[in-house]
């Protein structure tokens, strides 16, 4: 007998996998159905939106996904548009300010709520807090009247003043300030930095998966804000891209294809501030969960 | 490197006194170990000295300077946390850096500061590490480099052993004892193990419900406690408590033996008397416990036994060859001289 004829018993055994199947029951096929339809809950609008911007305008109210003519001519319309370019820089220099500010004027006030006893501490956090319960569309008149009166109207700060700061980061950052342990804090109080040091060189570094969460929130609820940018500005060359975007087309119609074009480019930054910003999101996540 | 002065220190949260007053004198370069249960203020002494906490009243005198109204960082301390309170996002090299973040020493100085006191520790290899690369004990010596980094006149311990398992510990231990003779600072040392505080201090400093009990070198608080509680929280196993009345220019014990132990009180005046394990043994002598064996410990070269007499169970140390059978009566007895005497009202000791 050859050496191989020798050890073939062995290795076949060895290759088998005897692992009994696993039974399939239905809660496992209820559970992938569910998983299934959220997922196509999901993507369809992305789909839609895509398919839209590769139609004619003829085609749009038809609802088949594979348009009968495919064609980018509304992405060299969109592109060749000056006025995109304009919308998408406003855009951008709103957000990311927007997202710088919060991420620093949120995390230290969290900060200062969660680390300091002074008294007044709570009623401050409560009221704070208590300004999620007000919506949006009830402070946009006195927002406008505001602007109006300090001259804001159709500025970037018009349109960034409001969210420079959020309640809902405050929070958020708070939250995650309490896991810092209060000996880091001390023993760089011991080592001779000054509050604002110990904020920035200790704290921060530590909650950098909650900031990163925070900025991510911020960008993308800056850059697709519609209603305050809409009412906020006048002139063409201040609009946001969502502004901007929704004029699209005229009195008689809406030109969905060119929307739906120029919202498929503009889910490209934020696709990007994700995919910096969800490594810290994960090991956030995992962070979290060792710690039990 | 300073002398330490605490004087009639108090401190209160709202209307909770957790310090009554209490007062120590720390020579300079000595090494003093704060021991206590949970809650008897040894960290709040602590923390008070280190300026991390406000004095209600009294003095904290650091270096012939009141140091009471100021920060921290001006008080020339550095202080080791129990969690260690190394910073996971910087390497060690930087960890350790950390307290000369604001000194005005030139880069090069630093970077030579640094690499010495990793020298002293031992840490040379790891100064590129973060912590999440170390061991429990090498996070430890980080913390205790970083303290040691800025060369301040007093190092204060917060528990640094206590987050560590039992070999780590006895090390550590060993290796602070030997960092001290070697850089010879003020250590003021915080823990609730009294063999730590044992092993450790130059002088020991036990506290209970925020008062002083008892200060003293490891010697004194084991042979002379001052009270019932010193007596029962120094020494493993704890001291045995007897009660006992003065009679006949003696002691009676609760045995019925007669102790020709001299006091000035009363005839009938109730005592308690004090005999740590080690002294009491079976033999003849003046019977201080009689009773039946309820336990055997064996521990090799002896062997411990719990006696049950007089309703409460005392433990003493019989030969390790041949010790009594669970179940056999035995006379226990103690050289007198190794016998405490307490008040039985107030605890202190009479003898």
């Amino acid at each position: 007998m050859s050496i191989a004829e020798e050890i073939r018993p062995t290795t076949d055994a060895l290759l088998k996998t005897d692992a009994p199947k696993k039974p399939t029951n239905m809660g496992q096929i209820l559970r992938w159905m569910l998983l299934f339809l959220g997922g196509v809950a999901m993507v369809m609008p992305i789909a839609y939106m895509i398919s839209t911007s590769l139609k004619w305008p003829h085609e749009v109210y038809n609802l088949k996904l594979i348009p009968d003519e495919p064609h980018i001519e509304n992405y060299t319309y969109v592109l060749e548009d000056g006025r995109f370019y304009w919308w998408f820089v406003n855009s951008m220099i709103i957000a990311v300010i927007t997202t710088v500010c919060n991420v620093i004027f949120d995390s230290l006030v969290g900060y200062t709520l969660c680390k300091f006893r002074f008294p007044g501490r709570y009623i401050i956090f409560i009221a704070i807090l208590s300004t999620l319960m007000i919506p949006t569309e009830m402070l946009v008149i006195p927002w406008y009247l505001m602007s109006q009166q300090f001259g804001w109207l159709d500025t970037y700060w018009g349109i960034m003043f409001p969210g420079l700061m959020t309640a809902f980061g405050t929070f958020l950052m708070k939250q995650f300030f309490e896991t810092v342990p209060d000996d880091f804090i001390e023993a760089a109080r011991i080592d001779g930095l000054n509050e604002l040091q110990i904020w920035w060189t200790v704290a921060m570094p530590l909650v950098k998966p909650a900031l990163a969460a925070l900025a991510i929130f911020v960008f993308l609820g800056n850059w697709t804000a519609f209603i305050w940018p809409l009412i906020v500005t006048n002139s063409v060359e201040m609009y946001t891209l969502p502004v901007g975007l929704s004029s699209f087309g005229d009195e008689a119609d809406v030109a969905w294809e060119l929307i739906m074009t120029g919202a498929a480019i503009s889910t490209i930054p934020t696709l990007i501030v994700f995919l910096i910003f969800q490594r810290y999101i994960i090991q956030g996540v995992v962070m979290a969960g060792l710690k039990g | 490197m300073a002398d330490l002065a605490i004087r009639n220190l108090v401190k209160r949260y709202d209307k909770t006194e957790v310090l009554h007053g209490i007062s120590l004198d720390v020579e300079d370069g000595e090494f003093v170990v704060f021991v206590g249960p949970s809650g008897c203020g040894k960290s709040t002494t602590l923390r008070l000295i280190a300026g991390l906490e406000d004095a209600t009243s009294g003095e904290i005198v650091i270096g012939g300077r009141v140091v009471n109204n100021l920060e921290p960082k001006d008080r020339d301390i550095a202080m080791v946390f129990q969690n260690y309170a190394i910073y996971p996002h910087m390497t060690v090299r930087k960890n350790i850096g950390f307290g000369l973040r604001t000194s005005k020493m030139s880069k090069a100085d630093k970077d030579a500061r640094i690499d010495e006191v990793a020298g002293i520790l031992g840490m040379t290899d790891l100064l590129a590490r973060k912590p999440s690369q170390l061991s429990g004990g090498q996070r430890q010596r980080v913390a205790i480099g970083r303290a040691m980094v800025r060369d301040p006149a007093v190092f204060l311990f917060d528990e640094p052993l206590s987050n560590l398992d039992a070999q780590l510990r006895t090390q550590m231990r060993l290796e602070i004892k030997k960092l001290h003779q070697r850089v010879g600072n003020t250590i003021i040392f915080v823990t609730h193990d009294q063999v730590e505080a044992m092993t450790m201090a130059d002088r020991i400093v036990i506290m209970k419900d925020g008062h002083i009990q008892q200060v003293g070198t490891p010697a004194e608080v084991y042979h002379k406690p001052a009270n019932t509680f010193v007596a029962r929280f120094i020494g493993a196993p704890s001291m045995n408590m007897l009660s006992g009345t003065v009679a006949q220019g003696g002691l009676r014990l609760g045995s019925g033996e007669v102790l020709d132990l001299r006091l000035d009180a009363a005839d009938g005046y109730p005592v308690t008397v004090g005999v740590r394990p080690e002294d009491l043994h079976p033999g003849d002598g003046p019977a201080l416990v009689r009773g039946p064996v309820t336990v055997r410990e064996p521990l090799g070269h002896e062997t411990l036994i719990y006696v049950g007499a007089e309703g409460q169970e005392v433990i003493a140390k019989a030969d390790g060859r041949t010790p009594p059978e669970v179940g056999e009566e035995v006379t226990l007895t103690a050289a007198l001289d190794t016998l405490h005497v307490f008040d039985a009202a107030t605890g202190n000791a009479l003898r």
